[in-house]
């Protein structure tokens, strides 16, 4: 049978690491493939393969060249990245409580009117969706999801705020994400979660993966100050459902 | 137990071991020191690991001081002024501070970042195998973040060991990349001109990253694409056209395009130019690149092997200066001759 998608580019990113691009764009397919590229390379456990980081559209392999060659290490990823994509059996999903408008999320009535819509509205459409995890990157922990409501789509602010607190929920552009740490941000933000991607001394200390699924749930001010407490002391916050 | 005590020490300056590596997936990043190589050849004065953990400091001065005993101390990597007890310091070189004396170093001359190990390695937490501080995301031991004046190790008491001293081979030249992975969203002419002008590291770099002063680099379809992966050494090209080379505390992912990518045997030699010190690029095959890093990675293995022992402080000072500035390029240096240590990517501490 032939082939349904075209060959990913190899493309060099210095001498210990290849980008396997699967799209130029953000491309539900792509980051299918992507996906299905990373867990293919991990059951097939090649010696010289020292880690990967999925992407939107891309699978950055780190490698030692000592161990294995560029050229067999690209042979193996193109054939690996062949055929269709694999059967997704085990994704898991979580659902993650979220504290929407108000001081923890103090752009949605921006986002509302921009988008000529109610706060409720926004809100409604944004724990309406299914996501998936499609890249956690840049600081530990931040997630980026998509499945965005198309409706909620706006571009990312003019000028990226330096500061925000830990755990936003935010969208920008056809995203929406979650950011653990405290950081700068230039997306709209929503809301807030008690829910850690990234916390040391927990097992597991990243709980979100690459594929995963998510979906929000709205909580008032009060449960998220308590699940707050909660996540202080381990607890996990967002909860395991099936998919 | 003895301690050594941080009296006093400039910004940018931090515990550094070879990096924490496995969870770049989950966004991060491996930080780990600047100038690996530098690192390796303190900690061989001093009988650790190559990679163990020691104490990067920034360009400006420090004061460390030993108290409740003995400390044995190596410093390697940007040259500086160093004494103890008014005994100059040579880089390179074993010292041993008995208890109450001060390490005075001063500012770095011609690099970046210097390296002091201490004899019997740093303790502390490990955090994904490494002690390295990332200050973003609150890692590392003993101290999660920049070091501050009154902070304290706790070290082995030094023996009575003889001192050592090291030389590196001399390295120098451009700065080698391999091109790509995005160095077709820019036309040949940019090419060109990336890899044809003298380039400056702007005063405003840091850990993160190392912004460039040179010629405008325009892109041929726009400056945003999709983020996608990075690695030490991506030279991103953001919108105002001044290149970015990612460091070790770099975001793991990135959304401009990337031009090239500075080979890991020339990573360190980057870290270490001075800003405003004009440096050229060259563009390497991938087969030279890799060739260039076994080499690498060959001469880190030779490090215990090349110590020797410090007879005399009659050094030529300068000789020594200019012999370990900077660079570390490796090509000049036989590697065949070299006993053999296992150091490889699962070699962190």
């Amino acid at each position: 049978m032939a082939d349904p998608f075209p060959p990913p580019r190899l493309l060099p990113s210095g001498d210990s690491a290849v980008t396997v691009e699967f799209s130029r764009t953000i491309d539900e397919t792509a980051n299918r493939r992507v996906l299905a590229l990373d867990h293919a390379l991990a059951a097939a456990s090649l010696a010289g393969i020292t880690e990967t980081v999925p992407t939107y559209r891309s699978l950055l392999v780190h490698y030692d060249p000592c161990v294995i060659d560029h050229a067999t290490l690209g042979a193996n990823l193109l054939a690996l990245s062949a055929g269709t994509l694999a059967p997704e059996t085990e994704v898991r999903r979580w659902r993650v409580p979220v504290c929407y408008g108000g001081e923890h999320g103090i752009d949605l009535e921006d986002v509302a009117k921009a988008l000529s819509l109610t706060p409720d509205e926004v809100v409604a459409r944004h724990v309406a969706a299914t996501y998936r995890v499609a890249m956690i990157g840049f600081t530990p922990g931040w997630s980026y999801l998509s499945g965005l409501d198309p409706t909620l789509q706006m571009s990312r602010r003019q000028n990226p705020r330096l500061a925000t607190p830990p755990g936003i929920v935010a969208i920008g552009g056809i995203q929406t994400g979650i950011q653990c740490l405290a950081g700068p941000c230039g997306w709209h933000l929503l809301g807030r979660t008690a829910m850690r991607t990234f916390q040391l001394h927990r097992q597991p200390t990243f709980l979100l993966e690459p594929g995963d699924e998510v979906s929000f749930t709205a909580v008032d001010a009060k449960m998220f100050a308590e699940q707050e407490r909660a996540a202080e002391g381990g607890e996990l916050i967002a909860e395991r459902i099936a998919a | 137990m003895s301690t050594l005590v941080v009296a006093q020490i400039g910004p940018a300056s931090s515990v550094q071991d070879g990096g924490r590596f496995g969870a770049q997936r989950y966004g991060l990043t491996p930080s780990g020191a600047m100038d690996k190589l530098s690192l390796a050849a303190a900690n061989s004065l001093v009988g650790n690991a190559l990679l163990a953990a020691a104490i990067e400091i920034g360009p400006f001065g420090a004061t460390f001081t030993a108290k409740g005993g003995s400390v044995r101390v190596a410093l390697s990597g940007a040259p500086r002024p160093a004494d103890v007890a008014k005994r100059q310091v040579e880089m390179n070189t074993s010292v041993t501070l008995s208890e109450g004396e001060k390490l005075t170093l001063g500012f770095a001359r011609g690099g970046s970042f210097s390296y002091l190990a201490i004899a019997g390695g740093i303790s502390g937490e490990p955090m994904f195998n490494s002690l390295s501080v990332n200050a973003r995301a609150g890692l590392g031991s003993p101290y999660p973040r920049p070091l501050q004046s009154g902070d304290v190790f706790e070290v082995a008491p030094a023996g009575d060991a003889p001192e050592l001293r090291l030389e590196l081979p001399k390295a120098g030249g451009p700065i080698r990349v391999v091109m790509g992975p995005q160095d077709d969203e820019f036309s040949d002419e940019m090419k060109a001109q990336f890899l044809g002008s003298d380039w400056t590291i702007s005063a405003t770099s840091d850990r993160m990253g190392y912004r460039l002063e040179g010629p405008p680099i325009r892109h041929l379809h726009g400056h945003n694409i999709v983020s996608d992966g990075t690695v030490d050494g991506s030279i991103q090209v953001p919108g105002n056209g001044a290149p970015i080379v990612l460091m070790a505390d770099r975001g793991t992912s990135g959304g401009y395009p990337k031009i090239a990518t500075v080979i890991t045997a020339d990573f360190g030699r980057l870290a270490q130019t001075p800003a405003g010190t004009p440096f050229r690029f060259k563009a390497v095959s991938m087969a030279e690149a890799q060739a260039e890093l076994r080499r690498y990675k060959d001469l880190l293995r030779s490090l215990p092997g090349r110590v020797t022992e410090l007879t005399s402080s009659a050094f030529n000072i300068d000789a020594l200066f200019t012999a370990n500035v900077a660079g570390h390029a490796v090509s000049a240096t036989d590697v065949t001759t070299w006993p053999g240590l296992a150091l490889d990517s699962s070699d962190h501490p």
